[in-house]
């Protein structure tokens, strides 16, 4: 670890393990797959054959018929909806178009697009109705392509929707049906001067294509809406208050009404922020009076669920001999998939954040398309825009001459410098990172072998704040109680209980955390956009204040002396000295055993929604062999660079930084959505869209550099999301060192490296 | 996944009456590891699966006095690769069952499977046809033996007869100066289906070939047998430009289709380079 002036902590900073561990390893943990409940009734769910088409007709008389079939539902089944607003934490959503997606409107959008559902007394006999429900399609041109989809000769999907331009100095959109949901704009300096006065102006041109977040639990939802229409929603999410918020929204029940118990989640990155299943489990359960399980097959998880965008991106850089960059143009086009909504904004907003810069220009593009609609995605929209500034980058540096980390240290993003969108950045480790890249010994060791290269890539990503709340109980035999809204994706019980315990002078095995449904925390965001132990981390502080401050008077009572005299301090609590001369001193358990005849236990809560979260930075550094007669790429050493800020419990930041790595090489090498010219997505398993299997990737070193968030009590900044932004540039850019091929799409699979190789035909 | 009846064989005779009784909706069980995941995505129609583990001599391994194998259709892969004299004698056979899915698959998975699958990108067929291996079938009118080379007729495709099954893959006894090789391309490390795969057997005596037989997976509708590649090779010294010429033989005999797995000009490509690499690694260990 590097790290600079810190403060010496007990708790952070080691590694115990996890409150939910045993569980988990033997198995008792209990995710949606594993809730029984009387009566049950399980759920499938047609979906389409086709891209894009009119549904002309569906009857469904035939599966309600029959035996063991007890609800169809379609789109129809839900209440109408106008178009709005809902906050999913880590993303927004429109009702109309989500309740469209959920179950198909008038029209089918993409492959796998949910048509109707049923449910019945098994699994089997539902699946059996799924076949005898009749749909008359009309089946319509798909477009599956970004760039197609923005000719003004592309299949329409959406008649009525027109450009939202947010581009100062653009031109107003014209009034006519188009697949651009939005042209948007920031703007710094002047570009075209910028790129006047450079030395060097290297524009490249970079297609990615769609990746999976590939969780391994599917999507599962069970719901049971009870008479008193009441209703309970188990599930497998990031958010349980946004499942509530968008069941409520649907199905158009106040939130008071709907309870959403999380279960444990495996894996999401993003993915299980959305509801699919949720609100047809619950249709199907009004309509039935019984409870509704349902799960969703793998090649539904791969095809109707959301991955990313494909993503066309454009990218001009001009330079000064020196190594200045002068302007930064940049054209972004994202596939939001069926409805509006990718993550362009984000992209946008991301793509030169590494670096301090007077000039740059970046327009953005959201365009549907027929494919899924696409979800948030570990640093949603950073990897594509960001892989092709750093791909571009490299070539700058090629044709000045320069080495690759120097160039980047020359124009490293530095406190107080503004962004591309004009805000002055934080207290942020740009420069730190790119320093122990430089000095790393990966980066400054020789690279012995043929074909062998290096690439190094920076990534940046801004981190959330948002709302989080959570209460605590002391109890009596000195333990305390910390309840969590937080669903527990990487290890947050631990690095929550870890911050109160070390508030509390206390050890983490102290501290009792659990996660519970929406009914018993306050409003709490989604575990997403890396904010859980920074925003948690936050609560968790305040509740240990509380209960201080509490401790302090309750002393203070027992001993009869005045409270500013009693201190909180090593874990309990000291007074005055008594008459006698003896030390005031009660250790926590000792403090805790007093409560009940002193006034009772404590209880207290807090809520926060502060936004100080800092930025976080990482640099990569990659040694690739790329074989020349295959094409195929071996990963032989990776180190990940990171600022972490604070890393509370350092083995978990690593296995998210390795994480992050893993599913960055994916994308870089083997990932991606493969339709044919229907729009048929043809590799929905994980035999044919190629997650990296183990030993696909080597041992991943990484290295934290702690750079305290100014803006948190313990310096934490968000770990999750930054690490998946720097591989595909690095790696692409590696493989050009190897073989000398600069490759402009990701995935760059053993055939289109091969395609480089092979003599042109 | 649809509702099956489930029977299991005790006899060869036995899965015989069992299988024709079934009629056209019943199928052999062996490992499961093909059927069952087509039945349950109900890519297949079944009504009966009849279970051929419970058969002793379609579970067996036997190395012959002179030297020759003959493994039960149903014997789990690992056993296969696992016998160290398989693994010496009859390596590209070793090689191919190695890699099949991973250690829980080879557990289940069999010979049998693989071929009567008829996949054209199994893993074991082009292992069986380069070591000259024969199917012996059992059905209602007798036993018969089916050289693995002609087995398959299509994706998914074979010549069995309705109530036809395989009772076990017999491969030759390997002759002095032989060596075998397989290998498959994939892009990640495991755990994948083959882009192509390749596999020879080959007999020196001194730097002349005298034997040599050829085939490649994923290429065709079926795993192809490629005699032009012997030829290139047979009755020849063993030389860069015989070896050179073997992988042109190779490549041209590559018929393939583009797909989401690969490309018609990666895996013509793949097919030349790929048989390089087993004719480089069988004659190491003819030499060995
Ligand atoms: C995770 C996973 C990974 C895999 N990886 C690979 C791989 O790398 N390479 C590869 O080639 N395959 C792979 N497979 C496919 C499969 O495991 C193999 O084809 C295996 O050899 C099939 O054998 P089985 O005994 O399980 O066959 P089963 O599934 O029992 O049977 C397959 C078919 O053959 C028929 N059949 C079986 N035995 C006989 C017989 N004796 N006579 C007549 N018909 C018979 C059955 O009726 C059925 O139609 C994989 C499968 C899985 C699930």
């Amino acid at each position: 670890m590097v790290s600079t002036e810190k403060p010496q902590y007990r708790v952070i900073g080691t590694s115990p393990v996890r409150p939910d561990g045993v569980d988990k390893v033997t198995g008792r943990a209990e995710y949606g797959a594993d809730i029984k409940l009387e009566g049950l009734l399980y759920g499938a769910v047609l979906r389409s054959p086709h891209a894009h088409a009119v549904i002309k007709r569906i009857d469904t008389s035939k599966a309600a018929a029959l035996p063991g079939v007890k609800a169809v539902v379609i789109n129809a089944d839900f209440p109408a909806q106008a178009s709005g607003d809902l906050d999913l934490g880590e993303g927004r959503a429109n009702p109309m178009w989500l309740v469209d997606n959920v179950l198909a409107g008038s029209k089918v959008l993409y492959h796998g697009h949910a048509v109707a559902a049923v449910a019945a007394t098994d699994l089997h006999v539902a699946e059996d109705a799924l076949a005898l429900i009749e749909v008359e399609y009309e089946v319509l041109p798909a477009v599956i392509e970004v760039r197609e989809a923005m000719l003004e000769t592309a299949p329409v999907l959406h008649p009525e929707l027109r450009t939202n331009v947010r581009a100062r100095g653009a031109p107003a959109a014209a009034d006519r049906p188009t697949n651009v949901a939005l042209h948007m704009r920031v703007e710094k300096g002047d570009v075209a001067a910028g790129f006047a006065e450079a030395d060097v102006v290297i524009e490249r041109e970079f297609t990615t294509s769609q990746f999976h977040q590939g969780y391994i639990e599917p999507q599962n939802a069970t719901a049971f809406w009870n008479r008193d229409g009441e209703v309970t929603v188990w599930t497998s999410t990031q958010g349980a208050f946004s499942v509530r918020d968008q069941v409520a929204a649907l199905l158009k029940v106040g939130v008071g009404h709907i309870k959403v118990v999380p279960m444990e989640i495996g894996g999401g990155f993003g993915g299980k922020i959305n509801v699919y299943l949720e609100p047809v489990a619950a249709l199907l359960s009004r309509k039935t009076g019984r409870p509704v399980k349902m799960w969703m097959p793998r090649a539904d998880v791969i095809r109707a669920t959301g991955p990313t965008s494909s993503t066309f991106n454009r990218v001009k850089i001009g330079a000064k001999k020196d190594g200045t960059i002068t302007a930064i143009h940049a054209y972004l086009a994202y596939a939001a998939g069926a409805y509006p909504g990718s993550s362009v904004g984000a992209g946008v907003s991301c793509a030169t954040a590494p670096y301090s810069l007077d000039n740059v220009l970046i327009d953005g593009f959201d365009v549907v398309t027929n494919t899924p609609k696409t979800a948030a995605y570990r640093a949603p929209g950073a990897p594509a825009s960001e892989y092709a500034v750093e791909a571009t980058l490299d070539e700058v540096a090629e044709a000045l001459e320069m080495d690759k980390m120097d160039l980047r240290l020359k124009n490293a993003a530095k406190e107080g410098a503004t962004n591309a969108m004009g805000q002055p950045l934080a207290k942020i480790g740009a420069v730190e990172v790119m320093q122990a890249v430089k000095s790393h010994p990966h980066y400054t060791s020789e690279i012995q072998g043929e074909d062998i290269g290096r690439g190094v890539a920076m990534g940046f990503w801004f981190n959330g704040g948002m709302e989080t709340s959570s209460s605590a109980t002391v109890y009596q035999d000195g333990t305390v109680g910390l309840v969590l809204g937080s669903t527990d994706i990487g290890g947050t019980r631990a690095s929550l209980a870890m911050q109160l315990a070390e508030n509390l002078g206390l050890t983490m095995e102290d501290i009792k955390p659990q996660v519970v449904d929406t009914d018993t925390v306050g409003y709490t965001a989604v575990t997403g956009g890396s904010r859980t132990t920074f925003a948690g981390g936050w609560v968790a502080y305040d509740l240990g204040e509380d209960i201080k401050k509490r401790l302090v008077d309750r002393a203070a009572r027992i001993w009869s002396v005045p409270v500013d005299q009693v201190r909180y301090e090593d874990g309990g609590v000291s007074g005055p000295a008594a008459e006698d001369g003896s030390a005031r001193r009660l250790s926590f358990q000792e403090i805790a055993g007093k409560l009940q005849g002193s006034g009772g236990l404590i209880a207290v809560s807090a809520t926060s929604r502060r936004n100080t979260q800092g930025a976080a930075f990482a640099g990569h550094i990659v040694d690739v062999h790329v074989d020349r007669e295959t094409g195929k790429v071996s990963i032989l050493r990776y180190t990940a660079i990171q600022d972490v800020g604070t890393a509370i419990h350092p083995a978990y930041v690593e296995g998210q930084i390795q994480g992050g790595v893993v599913q960055g090489i994916g994308m870089a090498l083997n990932e991606e959505y493969y339709y044919d010219d229907e729009g048929h997505m043809l590799n929905a398993s994980l035999l044919d869209y190629r997650i990296p299997v183990a030993n696909d990737v080597p041992m991943i070193e990484t290295v934290l550099v702690e750079v305290p968030n100014p803006g948190h009590p313990y310096g934490v900044r968000g770990v999750g999301e930054v690490p998946i932004v720097p591989p595909q540039p690095a790696i692409r850019n590696a493989v050009a060192d190897a073989i000398g091929v600069k490759l402009y799409h990701t995935p760059m699979t053993p055939a289109r490296i091969l395609d480089e190789l092979l003599p042109r035909e | 996944m649809q509702a099956v009846r489930y029977a299991r064989a005790s006899s060869v005779d036995e899965a015989i009456t069992m299988l024709r009784e079934g009629g056209e909706t019943a199928r052999v069980l062996a490992g499961g590891t093909d059927v069952i995941v087509q039945a349950r995505e109900r890519r297949r129609h079944i009504d009966l699966f009849v279970d051929i583990k419970h058969i002793p001599e379609l579970m067996s391994l036997t190395l012959d006095a002179g030297g020759g194998l003959t493994v039960g259709a149903a014997t789990p892969l690992y056993r296969v690769y696992g016998d160290a004299e398989v693994t010496r004698r009859f390596s590209a056979l070793a090689e191919s069952t190695h890699v099949i899915g991973g250690t829980a698959i080879q557990g289940r998975a069999s010979l049998g499977g693989n071929l009567a699958n008829a996949s054209p990108a199994a893993d074991s067929i082009p292992a069986m046809i380069a070591l000259g291996a024969v199917a012996r079938v059992a059905g209602p009118a007798g036993p018969r033996e089916v050289s693995v080379a002609d087995f398959c007729t299509g994706p998914g495709r074979n010549v069995l007869q309705p109530g036809e099954f395989i009772t076990s893959i017999h491969f030759p006894a390997r002759p002095a100066g032989s060596g075998s090789a397989w290998e498959r391309f994939i892009p990640r490390n495991e755990m994948d289906i083959a882009v192509v795969n390749a596999a020879v057997s080959l007999t020196l005596a001194g730097d002349v070939v005298t034997e040599a037989r050829f085939s490649l997976g994923a290429v065709a509708p079926i795993p192809l047998s490629v005699p032009t590649a012997a030829e290139a090779l047979v009755g020849r010294p063993l030389t860069d430009a015989t070896i050179a010429a073997a992988d042109e033989a190779a490549k041209a005999a590559a018929t393939p289709i583009s797909d989401m797995r690969g490309t018609i000009r990666q895996r013509k490509h793949l097919s030349a380079v790929l048989t390089e690499r087993v004719i480089r690694r069988a004659v190491e260990r003819a030499r060995a």
